[in-house]
Formats: structure tokens, sequence, C-alpha cells
């Protein structure tokens, strides 16, 4: 049975000045659901979270929470909501704790949750230290402690891992994976990492300059609109002396003319490699650094686009 | 335990004020300084000495003149990087104290050069038959120095010794009197508008404030714990500079301590509102600064805080005193040194308190949260 939509988006739009920050967007998220918002900078998932958690009014268009819009409802939505933005700069000379207990004081919430959070967000060893002696890291599990500190029933985290390292990044997950876990938190993440957005995510929504591109579960959104799998080789001459046009395994051929590579959607490698291999026999045109491979969130952007993510 | 939101705000500005050394410096250490060195400065008879730019003519010399310099000292001093030949001369009054003048012996070009560095503010050229005076007849320390130096060399009796002169140095007429009260003013005004505007601003720009509004937070109770935490600050500022002032300067209040709580009240009411105003607006903290400057500099030079300011032209002096801090000095000042009490700063007291309740609402109408 499907479950009920927590979040409810229709047709919103955001325009700054001649820039369609977000351009008719519909969306629903379901309870429970982890979604990825996942785009290069600049696609509107900041404003569209922004929008979610009632920082920024759409100039059109339709966002219900719980089927509660924000107008009159802002005190009781603030309560259910647990957020974490792009960027968050604390007090300098505040603790940890003093950090925690402060926002915890806005909720009306004592100190036994704030124990929990800050063993939850592992920062228990810097409970006293002020806040500007964190590393980035630090500070972004602190962000994400304020967040949860309510126990949220819907978490925004805004690029929560952005400008991390490798281990920080991965600390931050292990916290997320544990909520996906053991809470029925409904999560939205925006990111512009898409192992991030395939290691957590239950679905995924690619956005770009404003529009949804495509939506759906991560096996789904690789499979739905070319193939699973991926031939690409560079290649010294013209593509269209290849002839690949009408072979039926073929779903998609890229050619990017700069890095002079060839990248082909296929039904199946096995089924497609011989003809290739045939067809270049002759060393004209001349294949180099053949690489046969599964279709990543990389390559479907590509095509949804024409470029790369993090271009 | 659950903890009350407003106190929690409050304490955020106590402990940033006490954990940053450099606040308490500006804010409590600064003040008692700047009272200390100008008390000392005006208060302390101390030798006063004139340097005057001479353009000798060795063929052409005037004899009063030079029965003046009879019993000056010649030396030769380091000027600008030159030897320089001059010679002082020290007038004593017991009243008065020593007055020397200092007459350095150069060209035209070099004495103007001086003149421009602010070096000396007169020159003096000798004739035969007569001394001619240069000086900008709008300087009044170089209108001092001719005054004093022309009734010297003419009739060096007139002024020193035929004059009655009564020192006034009695509590509530010295000049650290009239400081003390605008440097109370002064200091409000300083912790409320760069307390409030900059802490506020800052805040909108680290996004911080975007953070807390993002919680089911009061904006009323932000606000206040602001207010609250500054007049707080601002009424601990105040008491030891006072102490400072009892002690060191033995300045007490005369007026009524009912009318000194009000009108202090008062200012602070008023200049946090325009603190909120100025910060209504703005993320960025340059632009910030700029605008706290240009409400706080105008008012710090034109409102009288270190010398009166009837020194102004006449039509400036009726908008002079409609400033709050010009209000707020010379309402405490009046308390001070006056003995007024609650009705003579009742009318300042409530303009400025109305003054703040504006500008508050004006700001908190046109107020960027996110």
């Amino acid at each position: 049975m499907a479950k009920d939509p927590v979040i409810e988006i229709r047709n919103v739009k955001k325009y700054f000045r001649d820039v369609k920050a977000v351009d008719g967007v519909d969306l629903s998220i379901a309870e429970a659901e982890f979604l990825a918002l996942l785009g290069p900078n600049g696609a509107g998932k900041t404003t569209l979270v922004e929008m979610i958690e009632g920082l920024q009014k759409p100039d059109s268009g339709e966002i219900m929470i719980m089927s509660r819009h924000w107008k009159g409802n802002e005190t009781y939505l603030r309560r259910l909501l647990g957020i974490s933005l792009q960027e968050t700069r604390f007090i300098d000379k505040l603790t940890t704790t003093e950090t925690l207990r402060l926002f915890a004081s806005f909720y009306g919430i004592g100190e036994e949750r704030i124990a929990e959070i800050l063993e939850l967000i592992r920062l228990q060893d810097k409970r006293k230290a002020y806040t500007v002696n964190l590393s980035g890291g630090q500070r972004q599990r602190l962000a994400l402690g304020i967040a949860l500190m309510n126990s949220p029933s819907v978490l925004l985290l805004d690029e929560p891992t952005s400008g991390l390292d490798p281990n920080s990044r991965r600390e931050i997950w292990d916290i997320l994976l544990h909520l996906k876990k053991n809470q029925h938190t409904t999560m939205i993440l925006t990111t512009h990492y898409m192992e991030e957005a395939s290691f957590l995510c239950d679905k995924i929504v690619i956005m770009d300059k404003g529009k949804i591109l495509a939506e759906g579960k991560l096996e789904e959104l690789l499979t739905r609109n070319h193939s699973d799998e991926i031939i690409e080789f560079n290649l010294e001459g013209d593509p269209a002396d290849l002839n690949l046009n009408n072979d039926h395994w073929l779903k998609k051929m890229n050619w990017d003319p700069d890095r002079k590579k060839v990248t082909l959607f296929v039904t199946e490698i096995l089924q497609a490699l011989p003809h290739i291999l045939e067809k270049t026999a002759s060393g004209k045109p001349k294949i180099m650094g053949l690489e046969c491979r599964k279709i990543t969130l990389d390559d479907l952007f590509i095509s949804l686009t024409g470029r790369r993510l993090n271009e | 335990m659950r903890r009350n939101p407003l106190i929690q705000l409050i304490l955020i500005h106590f402990r940033e004020f006490i954990r940053e050394p450099g606040i308490i410096f500006w804010s409590v250490i600064f003040p008692i300084a700047m009272a200390w060195v100008l008390g000392i400065a005006f208060s302390k008879q101390s030798e006063l000495t004139q340097q005057v730019v001479l353009i000798e003519n060795i063929q052409e010399q005037y004899s009063p003149f030079r029965e003046f310099l009879n019993d000056s000292k010649q030396l030769t001093k380091e000027i600008s990087g030159e030897n320089v030949p001059c010679f002082e001369k020290t007038l004593a009054s017991d009243k008065l104290g020593k007055t020397s003048f200092r007459f350095i012996s150069t060209d035209w070009d070099h004495g103007i050069l001086l003149l421009k560095r602010g070096q000396v503010n007169l020159i003096l050229k000798e004739y035969a038959d007569s001394l001619q005076y240069f000086f900008d007849p709008v300087n009044p320390q170089a209108k001092t120095t001719f005054i004093l130096l022309s009734s010297a060399i003419n009739n060096e009796k007139l002024v020193y010794e035929t004059a009655t002169i009564s020192p006034l140095t009695q509590k509530g007429n010295r000049y650290i009197d009239f400081l003390i009260p605008g440097l109370l003013a002064l200091g409000a005004m300083n912790s409320l508008l760069w307390g409030i505007s900059y802490a506020l601003i800052e805040m909108r720009s680290k996004k911080l404030m975007r953070r807390m509004v993002a919680t089911p937070m009061k904006k009323s109770e932000f606000l206040i714990s602001f207010f609250v935490a500054r007049l707080s600050i601002a009424i601990i500022e105040a008491l030891i500079l006072c102490t400072f002032a009892y002690f060191y300067f033995r300045i007490t209040l005369q007026g009524s301590f009912l009318a000194l709580a009000t009108i202090f009240l008062a200012g602070n009411i008023a200049f946090s509102g325009l603190a909120i105003l100025i910060s209504s607006r703005t993320a960025n903290s340059r632009i910030g600064t700029g605008l706290i400057n240009v409400v706080t500099m105008p008012m710090m030079i034109l409102s009288g805080i270190f010398f009166s300011y009837n020194n102004f032209p006449d039509f400036a002096i009726p908008i002079i005193q409609k400033m709050p801090l010009t209000m707020m000095a010379d309402s405490i000042r009046a308390v001070f040194n006056e003995g007024s009490g609650f009705a003579q700063v009742a009318c300042n007291s409530a303009i400025l308190t109305g003054l703040g309740i504006c500008c508050f609402l004006i700001g908190l109408k046109i107020y960027k949260w996110y």
C-alpha cells in the first residue's frame, strides 16, 4: 500500500529577476522516505529546500507539509521540522553543549536529550570546546545534532557533507544511516555527490536549471531512460564512421569532441562488444582505451544534461 | 531540566562579552583610560609652550622685541630634521601657570612649512619699527598666542600682574565634571549601537539568525535578549566609570538618582531602537559598519561630549541639541552638575523613549529575518 505523502509540492516556481531558480516543480515525498535532491551548483536545490523549510516563499504553486501550508501553521511546522542549512556558523565563544542547550530551549527540551544528541553526533569529548575550535566535520555534526534536537518528523539537510574530507563525510553518513534504520523520519538531502545520493537515499531526484529532470529509485533511474551498461573509448576519426546508428543493442551514443570520447549506452555489453570490435578491426576509425562498465548516476546526468555534475 | 529560551538567549551575550578580552578592553578599560587622560590633561596646571616662527632681519631690529628677548635662552633645536637656532622665553604666573614662547629663527618658506605641519601657529616678521604677525584668524589657539605674545612684548605687566584672575576649580565647574557625563552617554551609545547592530548583522551574515528563526524561537524574545543584555552591560560600564570618577576626581551626583536612572534608561531605549533599525536589512558587515558610523560619528563630533557644542555656528546648535546623544549627555550633565531632578529630565526622557520605540517598530516592520 502506498504511503501517505508527508510533503506535497505542486507546480512551485521561484524566480530571482530573470533567473528561474525553481521552475514548475512537482514532487511528492512519502512518510519515512529518504530522498536525495541531486544536481550541480545553481540547479535550484537549495531554493526548493528553503521553500519547504518556510525560509523562502514560492512565487507560485503550493507546498504542503503534513497537509498544512506554512501560512498560519508556522509554529506547528517549526516544531515538526529539523533543518540543517547549507552553511551555518555558530557563536564562536559558545561551547558545543551551550550551543545545543540554546537550541534545546527553543523546543522546551531538557538535558537528557542534549546528552543523547552529543552521543549520536559523537561529540561527547568536545562538549566543552568552543564552536570556533571545532573542525569542519565536527561543526557539520553539531549542525546535524541541532537539526535532530526535536526528534523531527521531517529532516531537511542541505549539502551536509559539502567541503568535508572523506572521513568526516563518512561520519555524517553513519549518523544518517543510523537514523534511517532506527527512526521513522522523512528525510530530504540535497547533494552534488552521486555516491552520497546512491549510498544513502531511497529515491533520487535529479535537478538542473530549476527543473526536475528525473526521479525514482536508483535502479529505475539507471535503466529507465537508457540501459544499465556502458562501453566507452577514445576515438581517432569521425564517430559517424562507426556506423552504429541502426544497431538494435545501442540505446544511445554520446560524442565528446573535446576529449574525443565515445560513450555508448547498450542493452548488453556481451552482445555489443563483438560488433564494435568488428567495425573497428581495420583500424579506421581507430579506438583506444576501451572500457566496459555499469551505468552510473554521473553517466545518467551527462545523458540528461550534456554536462558533468561537477561542472 | 528545561531551560527558559529568553534566559539562554541573554546568556549568550554575557558569555560572548566575558570570553572576549578585546570587548572588555574597549567597553570598560578604554572609557576609563580616556577619562583619566583627558581629566589629567585639562585638570593639571602645566607648562604651555607656544612655538612661533621668527623671521629675523639683521639690519632692521625692533628694539622693544629685542628687549623682550634680552633674558631669553638661546639654543639650537632639531626641528623637522634640521638644527635651527631658537630663543626661549618663559612667563610665569601663580594663577595661570607657566607660558613659554619658543621663537624658531628661520626663513619664510621653512616657516610656512612648519605652519602647514601644525608645529607652529604663528609667524613673526621683524622690521625696524614694528613686528608683523601672520596667523589664521579663525584658529583660536593662534589667536591666543597672538594676544599673549603681543601684550607680553608691548606691556608685559598688563596681563600677568594687573588682571584679577580667580580660578574656578570647585566640583561641577571643572572640565572633568563636564566630561564624565558625556562619556557615560557616549559609552551607552557605543555599547548599544555597536553591541546590538553589529552583532545582529554578523548573525545574519553568518546565517545564524536564519538558523535560529527556523526553530520555534520567538522573534520578540530574540530581540529582547539583545536589549536586556546590552542594557545590563551598559549599566555595568557606567557604574565602573562612575566609581573611577568618584575615587579619582571626587565627582559626585548632585541631582536625583531617579532622574539619572530615567534618562539613562531612556537613552538606552533610543539607541536600542536605532540599533534595530540600522541592522534591519543588511547582511554585509562592512555595510553595517558604515551605517553604524554614519549614525554615531556625527553625534560623537557634534554632541558636545569632549567640548561644548556652543562653539559651532548658531544655526547648527538647535539641530545639535535635538540629537539623541546630545539630549542624553545634556540631561546627565544637568543631573550630575546642576542638581536636576526627574521633572527636568522628563521631557528629554520621553522624547528619547518615543524615538527608540518608533525606530524599533519601523525596524521590525522592514526586518530581514531570513
